[in-house]
C-alpha cells in the first residue's frame, strides 16, 4: 500500500501489483481510453487481474461506454440525404459553368 | 489533394454518424439537418485541402463542430461548465453497486440496459458544449484524445479534462434518470469523502 486514504477506488486491496486502488481507478479512463504508455498500461492491467473490486469497476465502465455508444444512434432522414446530395450536384455544376474545363479538357 | 469527384463515394458514408452528434449538439432535429447539410457543403467546397488517406471522418467532424460553434451555439444559451457539480469517480457504479463492493455481471447488465435511448440522449444534451462535444466524439464517435484535441482545437490536456469531467456529469445525469424511476436508491457508495 502506498499509504493515504483511498476514497474512489471500490477496494483497498494492492495484492500483487504496485498499484493502489486508488491509482488504478484515477487512471481507469485513460486505460480503457487506450491511452496510456505501455508501462503504466501493464500496471493497471496487472492490478486488474488481482483485484476484484477495481476489475469489478472496470467491467461496469466498460459496459456503461458501450451502452451510451449503442443508445445514440438515430435515423437519418430520408430527405437530408436526398437534400445533401443535391447540394452537392448543385455544387459541382456551378463550379463546371465557372471552370469547364475541369470537365471537359482540351 | 483530394479529388472533388470522390467526395460523395467517401464522405456520405459518414452521415449518420454526423447526424446523430448534430442532433446531440443542436438537440433539434431541424437544426441538426441544417448544421449536416451546411457541414457537407463546406467540406465539398474543401475538399482540395483535405488529404486523401488521412483521417475523412475526423476531417468531417472538425468541419460539424467547428460549422456548429459558429453558427448555433451562439444562438441559445447552454447550461455553463460552472452550473455542473463535479461528482466522483465511479459515481453511478456507486450508487449500483451493493455494499459488498461488487456488483453481479447480470445486474449490472440489467441496471445498464434499463435505460432507454432517450434518456442517454437526453443525458448527453444535458452536459454543457465543451463536455458534450468531448464525451460525444470519444465514447460515442470513439476518437482518440489526439484526435478530439485536433478536431476541437484545444491542448490534450483541456480534452482529457473535458472528457472525465463530461463523463462524470454523464453518470450524474444518468443516475437522476434512475432515481426518478426509482431504480436505485440516492444513499451514495462506500466512499467516506
Amino acid at each position: 500500500m502506498s499509504g493515504g486514504q483511498v476514497s474512489s477506488g471500490p477496494g483497498t486491496d494492492d495484492v500483487g501489483a504496485d498499484v493502489d486502488c486508488g491509482s488504478a481507478i484515477h487512471q481507469l479512463y485513460h486505460y480503457l481510453d487506450g491511452e496510456l504508455t505501455e508501462q503504466r498500461r501493464s500496471k493497471i492491467s496487472e492490478h486488474l487481474d488481482y483485484c476484484a473490486p477495481c476489475a469489478s469497476a472496470a467491467g461496469f465502465e466498460t459496459e456503461l461506454r458501450q451502452i451510451i455508444a449503442d443508445k445514440c444512434k438515430d435515423h437519418v432522414p430520408d430527405s437530408l440525404m436526398q437534400r445533401v446530395a443535391q447540394q452537392i450536384d448543385a455544387e459541382r455544376r456551378k463550379q463546371v459553368d465557372i471552370d469547364p474545363e475541369r470537365e471537359h479538357p482540351e | 489533394m483530394a479529388d472533388q469527384a470522390r467526395f460523395s463515394d467517401l464522405a456520405m458514408e459518414h452521415m449518420p454518424a454526423l447526424y446523430s452528434a448534430a442532433l446531440r449538439m443542436t438537440r433539434n432535429p431541424s437544426d441538426a439537418e441544417d448544421l449536416v447539410q451546411e457541414t457537407y457543403l463546406r467540406a465539398y467546397r474543401g475538399f482540395g485541402s483535405f488529404t486523401e488517406g488521412t483521417n475523412l471522418r475526423a476531417w468531417l467532424y472538425r468541419i460539424l463542430t467547428n460549422t456548429y460553434i459558429n453558427s448555433y451555439r451562439a444562438a441559445k444559451r447552454r447550461p455553463e461548465i460552472a452550473d455542473v457539480e463535479d461528482v466522483e469517480e465511479l459515481y453511478l457504479y456507486h450508487r449500483l453497486a451493493p455494499t459488498d463492493g461488487t456488483l453481479s455481471r447480470s445486474a449490472e447488465e440489467e441496471a445498464l440496459a434499463s435505460f432507454t435511448d432517450d434518456e442517454v440522449k437526453a443525458a448527453i444534451e444535458s452536459l454543457p458544449d465543451s463536455f458534450r462535444m468531448a464525451v460525444l466524439l470519444a465514447d460515442v464517435e470513439g476518437f482518440s484524445y489526439k484526435e478530439i484535441a485536433e478536431i476541437t482545437d484545444v491542448p490534450i490536456g483541456t480534452v482529457m479534462s473535458r472528457i472525465h469531467r463530461g463523463r462524470r456529469a454523464l453518470q450524474k445525469a444518468l443516475h437522476d434518470f434512475a432515481e426518478s424511476r426509482g431504480l436505485v436508491g440516492t444513499a451514495p457508495g462506500r466512499s467516506s469523502e
